[in-house]
């Protein structure tokens, strides 16, 4: 196996006194879905956002141990470029209300102020919105503000603008628990899709999702990160009870 | 059976006896509106003319003249007032808005309530007392510290207010992909409420417009025409004021005419702010 992307080394993170996450150890393979699931405060959400540095921002939140990207450790980089090589998708659609479309897709590079020829932008805002599966249905409408957008293709547009920027890894944070049935299979679709080119950690409360879309699943569980493995070996013969108690809808 | 019929229809007759009540009272609150429209109008339109808006005024005896010292020395003070409070109280409206808690946050919010409710008088000395006495001269330059204090706690509130308004996910959403605190505060949230703060900073211009009583000893009035910052000016209400206490009839027309215009500016500042909340509303 080749090495992996991401390396969680005994991290534990905490709101003030409250732990969140108690000494996780977890690697995301290239261009695989790596599923994290459990019940809602097991701290699943939090992980993602010590990986890209957000936990940090509220206040009192603090972390101990590493992880790495690639062999970098995250935690000793700023964590604007941090930023820059892990793109994140949100819970709810979140493209910026005062750009058109096409300046969503590009909005990393204009915000940060990286000058780029016309012509690489045209070529990046297609190739993203194509990857996103976003653009037939909106070329014609590159210029226009966003806000016409569903749901599902808001938050598609959200991929494209995390995509754009050539993420190391995607991490995403319960990408479809704002949108509807039709929307949610639309984007696990594109999930399937994307993990030939993009490595992608998912976030879910959703063991269909899980079960669906990722090739590694980990569940956590109050803090803990009860079990990790392949989400074939994990679905079928888990070696946790509680993992199977999860599973078999007992709890969370 | 019987009872109970008129009964419900005694109920509808309160019914719409309430209703006709809410409705009457709605019109009454219109009522003094239109009364001061009425008599500025029926009063001042007779001036009303092209010599009246570009002319300056004559002296006592002379026909004819018209405002046009005080509607430059008026324009000449709202710009100077507001590239004074603008930046100051956009910056501190961002401030607040970001910093929801902490001391110095709330000293700063509790100030600016202090602030407005200061009577505009006192404001007027304390720009005295700070300009023109350590200038040597009332000038245009006085008058519009006065007036940019007063216009401070308008933008600085509506500022805060409609940064308030921007959600999260969207700062959340920048920088995730990287984009520093300040560029994510300037080019995402603020353009996110600019709609707010001009509206903002609309209603504080319209506030300040027919403000009288800081510049008395500020501005202090000018019959010449003058676009010198450092030297007196003359404005629409203080020329009301002069026109209006003076025993001459013809000032008197004068000064309604004055009044007409004051008002239909402040009108046409206060229509525009709902125009510009309306029209480029950001939706979330």
């Amino acid at each position: 196996m080749e090495s992996p992307v991401l390396r969680v080394e005994n991290f534990s993170a905490h709101f003030g006194d409250n732990p969140v996450l108690k000494d996780i150890n977890l690697s995301v393979q290239h261009n695989r879905v790596t599923a994290l699931m459990g019940p809602s405060g097991c701290g699943k959400t939090t992980l993602i956002r010590c990986i890209n540095r957000m936990h940090e921002l509220i206040v009192d939140a603090g972390v101990e141990g590493s992880i790495y990207l690639h062999d970098e450790d995250l935690y000793k980089m700023n964590p604007i470029m941090v930023r820059k090589k892990i793109g994140m998708v949100f819970q709810r659609p979140n493209p910026f209300p005062t750009m058109s479309i096409y300046d969503n897709v590009v909005a990393g590079y204009n915000l940060n102020g990286i000058k780029i020829k016309r012509e690489e932008k045209d070529r990046i805002v297609e190739e993203s919105l194509r990857k996103a599966a976003l653009w037939e249905e909106v070329r014609d409408r590159l210029h226009r503000k966003g806000s016409f957008l569903s749901g599902g293709q808001q938050q598609r547009l959200c991929i494209a603008r995390a995509l754009a920027m050539n993420p190391d890894i995607l991490l995403m944070d319960e990408p479809t628990s704002a949108l509807d049935p039709k929307a949610t299979a639309h984007i696990e679709q594109l999930i399937s899709e994307l993990k030939n080119n993009v490595t992608i950690l998912l976030v879910t409360h959703n063991i269909a999702q899980a079960a669906r879309v990722s090739d590694f699943t980990a569940f956590l569980y109050l803090g803990d990160l009860v079990e990790f493995g392949t989400t074939e070996k994990l679905f079928t013969v888990p070696d946790d009870k509680r993992t199977e108690e999860y599973l078999s809808g007992k709890f969370g | 059976m019987h009872t109970s019929h008129s009964n419900i229809r005694l109920r509808i007759i309160k019914d719409r006896l309430f209703l006709a009540l809410v409705v009457l009272l709605s019109f009454a609150m219109i009522v003094p509106l239109l009364l001061i429209i009425f008599h500025i109008v029926k009063n001042g339109i007779g001036v009303i003319n092209w010599e009246f808006l570009t002319a300056l005024p004559r002296p006592m005896g002379e026909t004819g003249g018209g405002i046009a010292n005080a509607l430059a020395g008026t324009m000449m003070l709202i710009v100077l007032a507001s590239l004074i409070a603008i930046p100051l109280g956009v910056l501190a409206g961002i401030y607040l808005a970001e910093q929801k808690t902490g001391r110095i946050a709330s000293g700063v919010r509790l100030c600016m309530e202090v602030l407005q409710g200061i009577p505009s008088i006192v404001i007027g000395i304390v720009a005295y007392a700070w300009v023109v006495i350590s200038m040597g001269t009332f000038s245009a330059l006085s008058g519009s510290v006065a007036l940019a204090i007063m216009m401070l706690p308008v933008i600085v509130r509506s500022t805060e207010e409609t940064l308030r308004l921007v959600p999260d996910i969207l700062r959340e959403a920048s920088l995730a992909l990287g984009v520093s605190y300040a560029r994510t505060v300037l080019k995402i949230i603020v353009p996110s409420g600019l709609t707010g703060i001009l509206t903002g900073i609309l209603l504080a211009i319209a506030r300040i417009t027919g403000e009288t009583a800081p510049l008395l000893f500020t501005a202090f009035g000018n019959p010449y025409m003058s676009l010198n910052v450092l030297k007196p000016v003359d404005s629409l209400p203080l020329m009301i004021f002069n026109y209006a206490t003076s025993p001459y009839p013809e000032w008197h027309a004068k000064a309604w005419g004055a009044a007409l215009v004051l008002v239909v500016f402040v009108m046409g500042m206060n229509f525009t702010a709902k125009v510009i909340a309306k029209r480029w509303k950001v939706q979330f």
